[in-house]
């Protein structure tokens, strides 16, 4: 048993290994301008906060859509915070406000900062509204997302905020240095590493004595509760978490953007991010991980011909034209929901074991085909 | 006091007016929560695509004729979108058929940016109801002081035809006890399908009158509304007809006096107008937290 | 059906990764990025901007460089009028080899997508963004039009001393770099000249303005200043026909377009227009240019639903025809080339002779159009131009 939980860990490291060995391969060799390495960034982030996402929804049973509002105050804050202080001070960003903050932090502490500041403020909207239920739960976090987005374009919190202006001009990932070294980071590997790590830290927290209790509230609440787990305490704690690494992600999204501004984040930004972690299978984590790359290789990359007038190969300006690639893709979203409704991994991890199951099973059916 | 009203009669009548069209769209979400216990995600788009259907219609056919068009046209979507999104999941847990209702709303926006090339759309204005009046010296057009009285009447006819019908007997019969009423020999569908089908009637009524306001219809002129229409819904109780349609003009005249507060309480500032839309969250989640059941609703007992 | 739908969706996963192979680099072309909106709150003018490339290409659809022929290629990429979605567009184009990029219609986008053209080290012309702040402190974005403090004053003398306001109601949307910052420097100058201003904002997705404009009524404003994308625009001017607004409404170059015009015939409203090109400035390229749009029901679509000639179109032929301009002066297709040529590059374009200054690569301008809208004809009148510093 021992051993093969340890050659089993072993596979899963030397696949990660692998696959970041890979992206460093795609870094140095790609241009940097590579639509490879804009989908796999992109692809990185958003799989950071599907995966903080699906533990709230699919491990502690919350159903929460107030994901928008916290990428907002992180990317916020880690924008604010790492803008260099003679910037802050110059009129180039803020034209209309004397900046408040007159200092600047470096990249490390903005992300940490990113995701306390929306820890904190996940811990004070989860008091009063993590007592509610299912679909008003849903709502009045929605609600947070619009209000916290207001907030950031109130121009009383001009001189923080900028008002409702865009940010820029902070550190983005093409200014991203080796520590104690003035080489660039490679940007990708950037992202996946802060990702990887992140993604890594909510695994280890699923795996132990709390995401089983997350796992017994989602089962059923009042058996959890009736077992002596503090069923307030421990969503609270789930919430926080969540919106911790959401914070994280909205601050790589800032730093992948180069701009930032309030405005983006609306509800259906949380939407988009929600139909990722139903593709990818609700309480999955790798589901999660495997459908943000799809979804955003898919929206950004694979369907782009759909609206530029040719698609494989098919020269069709008339049909093929703007707006066309999100009706087809808002379509096999609805096919998966209703059709699919268990997603790409359902409720399981990919393992090797289950692959080499499943391709057993489909070549036999194959061979069982072909005979008869 | 009349002097104050006198002052600001322009706030208080679209307030008003825009609140009478929230409380038409509120219907819909109210019936559909009474009844499925779902958040209908999609019906603000509906609305939304019966403004655009309109701006279609209207260039091609008289308005005596689009009008009934446009409204059986926004049935037939609703009454499809239930049948092809919502039915299959019957048996299926709550949240999918939310993310359902997610996914349908993303469709239909996704839709309408598709064949109107993503440009906002005129809309066509109506005679009667786009005439200007002037009353008490505040200008405004006809649709301000008809959708009040509109929406009453409106609301009057469908709490007769669920208090006197069978069909709305059947109704209320499923928003009490979903597995009883079936054993009891009800159609569930049916009495769906018919929720779906008068939900959006009022959301096509409710679109005639809000864009003949405010005159341009884009694939997301449906999705504020909506929500403010629902927070509308749970303000008045979810599942209380009555209690939506006041939900809808507090929602609305709140909102607009709002919109005014540097005017009308003299406080200067241009912090005002940013927090008009989310008043109504804030105001939804006081609700939630302070009274969940709303001014009309009932208690609703878990059952362990 | 589950299995037919799941093969569909296979198939589908198999098939298009290959049709993503990219577009294949072809012999003798160059191609010019066109970074412009096609939908969201400024498609209508982008897709006019846009239009005025289009034109332009199909006059001039070859450029000569160190004696060989190539032909120009344009790529289109759509901005959706949104910050985030600007990026997208942007990495897009930087992908597809361009040697330089045209745009955009509407500061914000401009903005948004700036640093990834920096990146890159690809050059962009803006064509009609008026925002300083886009090309301030960078030597990759370069424009051809005029700037916001100019046309902010200009529009602030008019309503001062033309229109004889002393109180301005300026009402911006929020979070809108142009909207926000053309008021901004509005009320510097009105202030400066002794009136008084009045300020709103409107949130993204709104479109109830009764309130907004009954505000302006209660605050005794003589003028209403309301720099927005025509979207909202056509909301204000229904709304405040309706409201009976009794005082004129001032607004910058993005109201110069039909669907402004559109959406006043018959209304009781006074608008005035600040603008780069009034219409029939320059006969010849009009006609060729109505004779073009008339030519395609899709062009005429594109253009609103009519031929008249939008002055973001003669920018935007401008736009290419300095482009091409630059990319002959470099001798050659590559973006660095381009980027240190198109500070010396001049053209006498149908807007007027383009030349840019050496700080930040903005052109060097100082005549304002002012237009009114003729509500009964539905057409524009054009006022004197005012010209500054002469």
């Amino acid at each position: 048993m021992n051993r093969e939980k340890r050659n089993r860990l072993i596979v899963i490291w030397v696949g990660v290994a692998a696959v970041y060995l890979a992206v460093l391969i795609c870094e140095l060799t790609l241009r940097p301008t590579a639509m490879l390495l804009t989908v796999l960034k992109k692809g990185a982030i958003y799989s950071l906060v599907a995966v903080s996402m699906n533990l709230l929804n699919g491990f502690t049973g919350l159903f929460s859509l107030g994901q928008a509002g916290f990428m907002l105050i992180g990317a916020y804050t880690y924008a604010i915070l790492t803008m260099p202080s003679e910037v802050k001070t110059s009129q180039s960003v803020y034209k209309y406000y004397e900046c408040f903050i007159t200092f600047d932090t470096g990249v490390f502490a903005g992300l940490l900062a990113a995701g306390l500041i929306a820890a904190l403020f996940a811990f004070l909207i989860g008091w009063p509204v993590l007592r509610l239920k299912s679909d008003y739960l849903a709502i009045a976090t929605l609600g947070f997302a619009e209000i916290i987005r207001a907030i950031c374009q109130w121009d009383v919190l001009g001189p923080v905020t900028n008002g409702a202006n865009l940010l820029r001009s902070y550190i983005d990932l093409t200014r991203v240095i080796i520590p104690f070294t003035d080489i660039p980071f490679p940007p990708t590997l950037f992202v996946f590493i802060v990702s990887g790590v992140c993604i890594l830290l909510i695994v280890l927290l699923i795996n132990s004595s709390y995401g089983r209790a997350f796992k017994a509230i989602r089962d059923d609440e009042t058996a959890a509760e009736a077992m002596g787990i503090n069923l307030f305490r421990h969503k609270e704690l789930s919430f926080v978490i969540s919106s911790f690494f959401a914070g994280v992600s909205g601050a790589l999204l800032a730093m992948f953007q180069y701009t930032v501004q309030a405005q983006q984040f609306k509800t259906m930004m949380t939407y988009e991010i929600l139909l990722i972690v139903v593709i990818g299978g609700i309480g999955s984590i790798s589901g999660s991980c495997i459908a943000s790359f799809l979804y955003i290789t898919l929206s950004e990359w694979w369907l782009r011909g759909l609206d530029m007038g040719t698609f494989l190969g098919i020269n069709a300006p008339g049909i093929f034209r703007s707006g066309f690639r999100k009706l087809v893709f808002s379509l096999i979203i609805m096919v998966i929901v209703l059709f699919f409704s268990r997603g790409i991994m359902g409720d399981k991890e990919l393992s090797l074991t289950r692959m080499r199951l499943a391709f057993r099973r489909a070549s036999s059916r194959l061979r069982k085909e072909a005979h008869s | 006091m009349a002097g104050f009203f006198h002052d600001n009669l322009s706030y208080f009548l679209s307030g008003i007016s825009v609140g009478g069209q929230y409380a038409l769209i509120a219907i819909g979400y109210t019936m559909v929560y009474g009844i499925l216990r779902l958040i209908n995600f999609a019906h603000g788009d509906v609305f939304m695509c019966a403004g655009l259907v309109m701006v279609y219609f209207s260039s091609s056919f008289p308005f005596t004729i689009s009008i009934p068009l446009v409204i059986i046209a926004t049935v037939l979507l609703g009454f499809f979108i239930e049948r092809v999104a919502y039915r299959p999941l019957r048996s299926a847990p709550r949240m999918s058929v939310m993310i359902s209702a997610i996914g349908v709303s993303y469709l239909l926006q996704n839709a309408a940016l598709y064949f109107t090339g993503g440009l906002a759309k005129v809309y066509p204005s109506i005679p009667f109801l786009s005439d200007t009046v002037v009353i008490w010296d505040a200008t405004t057009k006809m649709v301000t002081l008809v959708t009040p009285f509109l929406t009453i009447a409106l609301v009057i006819v469908l709490t007769l035809l669920i208090k006197h019908t069978k069909t709305g007997m059947a109704m209320r019969a499923v928003s009490r006890d979903f597995e009883t009423s079936q054993l009891m020999g009800i159609k569930i569908n049916s009495v769906i399908s018919m929720t779906f089908v008068i939900g959006s009637l009022l959301a096509a009524v409710a679109s005639l009158l809000y864009f003949t306001n405010y005159a341009s219809v884009t694939p997301t002129s449906g999705s504020m509304p909506g929500l403010k229409a629902f927070v509308a819904a749970v303000f008045g109780g979810i599942g209380s007809i009555p209690g939506a349609v006041i939900g809808g003009f507090i929602i609305g005249i709140c909102e607009n006096i709002i919109r005014g507060g540097s005017s009308i309480f003299n406080i200067p500032g241009t912090g005002w107008t940013t927090f008009s839309d989310a008043f109504t969250f804030a105001f939804l989640i006081v609700i939630l937290v302070v009274k969940p059941t709303g001014l009309f609703g009932e208690k609703a007992v878990d059952k362990v | 059906m589950k299995r037919i739908l799941l093969m569909v969706l296979v198939v589908l996963a198999v098939l298009l990764p290959l049709s993503a192979g990219g577009s294949g680099e072809k012999e003798n072309t160059v191609r010019i990025g066109v970074f412009e909106p096609a939908s969201g709150d400024n498609g209508a003018g982008g897709k006019q901007e846009t239009l005025g490339i289009q034109y332009a290409q199909s006059l001039t659809p070859t450029v000569d460089i160190n004696g060989t022929t190539y032909n120009v290629e344009l790529v289109l990429a759509d901005n959706e009028s949104s910050n985030d979605r600007a990026a997208t567009a942007a990495s897009m184009l930087v992908n597809e080899d361009v040697s330089v990029v045209l745009g955009s219609y509407g500061s914000a986008v401009s903005i948004a997508g700036s640093d990834i053209f920096r990146a890159a080290g690809v050059p962009v012309i803006g064509v009609t963004c008026t925002n300083p702040q886009i090309t301030e402190g960078n030597t990759h974005y370069f424009r051809i039009c005029f700037l916001d403090p100019f046309q902010g004053t200009v529009l602030a003398d008019y309503a001062y001393n033309t229109l004889g306001a002393r109180t301005a109601y300026c009402l911006a949307k929020l979070g809108d770099d142009y909207s926000s910052g053309l008021v901004n420097y509005f009320v510097e100058e009105f202030e400066r000249l002794g009136g008084k201003c009045i300020m709103e904002t409107f949130p993204d997705g709104n479109s109830d303005f009764t309130s907004y404009i009954a505000n302006a009524r209660n605050s005794g404003a003589e003028v209403f200043f309301s720099p927005t994308s025509t979207e909202a625009a056509q909301l204000i001017i229904d709304q405040s026909s309706s409201q009976g607004l009794p005082i004129p409404i001032l607004a910058g170059d993005t109201w110069d377009s039909n669907v402004i015009l559109q959406a006043a015939k018959g209304k009781d409203v006074d608008i005035t227009v600040t603008t780069f090109y009034p219409e029939g400035a320059d006969p010849e390229f009009d006609n060729g240019f109505k004779a073009w749009v008339n030519a395609e029901p899709a062009r005429l679509a594109n253009n609103g639903g009519d031929d008249t000639v939008a002055a973001v179109t003669a920018m935007g032929f401008d736009a290419y025809n300095f482009a091409l301009q630059a990319i002959r002066n470099a001798g050659s297709s590559d973006p660095a080339d381009v980027m240190a040529a198109i500070w010396d590059t001049e053209i006498d374009g149908v807007t007027g002779h383009i030349a840019l200054e050496p700080v930040n690569g903005d052109a060097i301008r100082n005549t304002v159009y002012v237009k009114h809208c003729n509500t009964e004809t539905g057409a524009w009148d054009a006022l004197p131009a005012v010209v500054v510093g002469e």
